[in-house]
């Protein structure tokens, strides 16, 4: 008889380090912070913790983090693949493990010097990211060696189609720096974003701007899953998985999923939609607040109508209206998001969608039932919506 | 090297790290209007708030600004470096690295920030600072170490005006023949060259082809459906066996964009790739030239050829109708 995950996990503990642009420490020395945070957090024992999961481009093994933060022995740790398509499939894990007694407390974590080590913007050039040379070899040669070289070949046709602008875009930018304006912890905290300065910010791959990137960040990020009845005797308030899977379709690759027949929409996404809202019936309707992923403004644009928050094309008049906005139908990213807090490859967004549930967002909106999270956008993905106990 | 002697270089040249590279250097002319006409001129960006004062005067600018991308220049030493180098910190670490073979110099990129735009009687003093050295690395031109450099400018009241990193690679040579086959001129450096794309049995015909001028399409021989990029079984039939069609390079634009950031060494930019969506029914990635991205439209008609784009790489090129 198969299992369902809904509500069987809850996650119980998040913990982060400082985000900042040059860390001056290993990647593994922030993610033993990070960890060790998650589990103060939670207020569970280290020696509880029997499972890990972390992506496959990450850089400390979780043999070393385990030694480092005092865990117990494990009896399971995974990896996940698809840079941040992993970030949600990462807590589908721990679930799974959760649900089918593989492990009763897992830790979840991405640690990155990702401004001061390796930098994703720097593209693939002097430093190869992934050991799937093949894939590469059809785009380097012409100069496609950034992540915001592939998006903004999809984004830009959806842009075409639709009559989506620049000015959307920047509802989206200044939107989450808005936010970002109230948080502590994020690089946009303290600096204002006008239009002006959105329209000022120099061309990256045209269309897309600087401000339509996220940023680069050295930091880490943890979280803790455990199972829903567990969550319940610890500390915090339990962020219930009501529903999450993965999600990759036809014609899917890494990034450059250009020969599909239809580059207007996100199939990923829409198939990792119809899951999470079958598996928690729920629908679009249900979601109070959201985070999705938004490494480049335009995915944040089209994943609005992947899950059904609008029709086709419509999501540029859906933004207009404030809809992303503390007021709004939809507050998305109420932290700033990868664009304005930090990009720890999305994982920070899961830690801005358990806060959202247990009331201490730093713009925390009235009556947070259910938030929608999403994985990386243009590659193997997962959604996940989280409820209240 | 050893381990250990890679051990004991890699301890020298991370004591530099965090190092500044020398006292500060305060510019010798602080900023004036007669230095930023000369550099509008010569640049050819001669903005009315960089040379017109009245002008200027009239923007949100308030007055004549100097051009951002002459932060450097305030602080520069001048003509007498070329004869007498600077034995400053960074020297001295170049020094380490000739000592263990790594002789080559490569400088790979550099980026700026700028806080605050500056006007003419501001004092700009540059404070530079040995940033980071990178993991070992097995590039193209070697094995190497990339640096970065970390330059602050200050104006007079001690605030940051902007910033500059700027990055080299100091590597072994990896061939040094080749190196001087490929170079006319005894020291000059050759001319970099486009990442050349990786090859492996599923692609390395396809590449060899293009080399030789043509682009090919792979086929299933089982089901006749054509596929691209190239993979070993046919989606469609699971056969693994396959021939290929030559593409007449007829197409229109399926998507594209244009790239500004980051320069890599070895391509023009602006640098404008689409997604060709071509007459026989697959798509390519590849370069559209000739042509502004704005005057680019999703649906125009284009045609492509197989060209030498540099020293070693044939690609396929596109161009409006
Ligand atoms: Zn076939």
């Amino acid at each position: 008889m198969p299992v369902s995950l809904k509500n069987e996990a809850a996650i119980a503990g998040i913990g982060q380090t400082a985000y900042t642009k040059h860390s001056g420490v290993s990647e593994l020395a922030l993610t033993c912070e990070a960890v060790s945070n998650c589990i103060d957090d939670a207020g569970i024992d280290p020696a509880e913790i029997d499972g890990l999961v972390t992506y496959t481009l990450d850089s400390s093994d979780e043999v070393e983090v385990a030694r480092s933060v005092g865990l117990g022995d494990l009896t399971m740790y995974a990896k996940i693949n698809y840079g941040g398509g992993a970030a949600v499939g990462l807590i589908q894990q721990a679930a799974m493990a959760v649900a089918t007694g593989a492990a009763k407390n897992v830790v979840v974590y991405r640690g990155m010097n990702g401004r001061s080590g390796q930098r994703m913007g720097r593209g693939v050039s002097g430093d190869i990211i992934s050991s799937d040379l093949i894939h590469w070899s059809w785009y380097m040669a012409y100069g496609m060696l950034t992540p915001v070289s592939w998006v903004t070949l999809i984004a830009n046709k959806y842009m075409h189609e639709y009559g989506a602008t620049s000015e959307d875009l920047a509802v989206v930018a200044m939107t989450q720096r808005q936010h970002a304006l109230n948080n502590p912890a994020a690089a946009g905290y303290g600096k204002p974003m006008t239009l002006d300065d959105y329209m000022n910010s120099r061309l990256i791959s045209e269309p897309l701007r600087l401000f339509d990137c996220c940023q680069e960040t050295d930091g880490a990020c943890a979280l803790l899953i455990t199972s829903t009845e567990r969550a319940r005797e610890l500390k915090q308030k339990p962020a219930v998985i009501r529903a999450v899977t993965q999600a990759s379709t036809q014609g899917q690759e890494q990034m450059t999923s250009f020969y599909r027949d239809d580059l207007l929409s996100l199939p990923e996404m829409e198939l990792a939609a119809r899951r999470v809202y079958e598996m928690s019936g729920l629908g679009p309707d249900d979601i109070d607040a959201a985070c999705l992923y938004d490494a480049f403004t335009p995915e944040v644009i089209m994943q609005l109508e992947s899950f059904g928050f609008c029709g086709r094309g419509e999501a540029k008049d859906f933004i207009k209206d404030g809809n992303l906005t503390l007021g709004g139908r939809l507050p998305n990213n109420t932290h700033g998001g990868l664009l304005s807090e930090a990009y720890i490859h999305g994982v920070n967004n899961i830690a801005e969608g358990v806060r959202l549930i247990r009331g201490q967002s730093c713009n925390q909106p009235q009556g947070v039932e259910h938030v929608l999270i999403s994985s990386g956008v243009g590659v193997p993905t997962g959604a996940m919506i989280l409820g209240s106990s | 090297m050893t381990p250990e002697e890679t051990k004991a270089f890699e301890e020298k040249i991370h004591a530099f790290v965090g190092r500044e590279n020398g006292p500060p250097k305060r510019g010798n002319d602080d900023v004036n209007e007669a230095m930023i006409r000369h550099w509008a001129e010569v640049m050819g960006d001669e903005l009315g708030t960089y040379t017109d004062a009245e002008y200027a005067a009239g923007t949100g600018k308030g007055g004549l600004i100097a051009p951002p991308a002459m932060l450097q220049a305030w602080s520069m030493e001048g003509y007498p470096m070329a004869e007498n180098p600077a034995q400053d910190i960074q020297r001295q670490l170049h020094n380490v690295f000739d000592a263990h073979g790594f002789t080559g110099v490569l400088g790979t990129n550099t980026s700026t920030e700028f806080f605050r735009d500056l006007k003419p009687g501001d004092q700009v003093t540059a404070h530079c600072i040995i940033d980071t050295i990178s993991e070992q690395k097995a590039t193209g031109r070697g094995i190497g170490y990339f640096i970065e450099t970390l330059t602050t400018y200050t104006d007079q009241n001690g605030e940051e005006v902007g910033k500059q990193v700027f990055r080299v690679l100091k590597f072994i040579p990896a061939d040094s023949n080749d190196a001087a086959d490929s170079s006319t001129e005894d020291d000059s450096p050759s001319v970099p060259t486009r990442i050349t794309s990786p090859r492996g049995h599923d692609n390395s015909w396809w590449w060899k082809a293009c080399d030789e001028g043509k682009i090919l399409i792979q086929r299933c021989t089982s089901c006749q459906t054509l596929r691209h990029p190239p993979r070993p079984m046919c989606g469609e039939c699971q056969s693994i066996e396959w021939d290929s069609i030559e593409s007449t390079l007829d197409g229109e634009v399926y998507s594209f964009t244009t790239l500004h950031y980051p320069k890599i060494p070895g391509y023009q930019y602006p640098n404008t790739v689409g997604v060709i969506q071509l007459s026989e029914g697959t798509r390519l990635v590849a370069n559209i030239v000739d042509i502004d991205y704005e005057t680019i439209k999703i649906g125009m008609k284009v045609k492509g050829s197989v060209e030498q784009v540099d020293e070693k790489t044939m690609l396929p090129v596109f161009r409006p109708e």
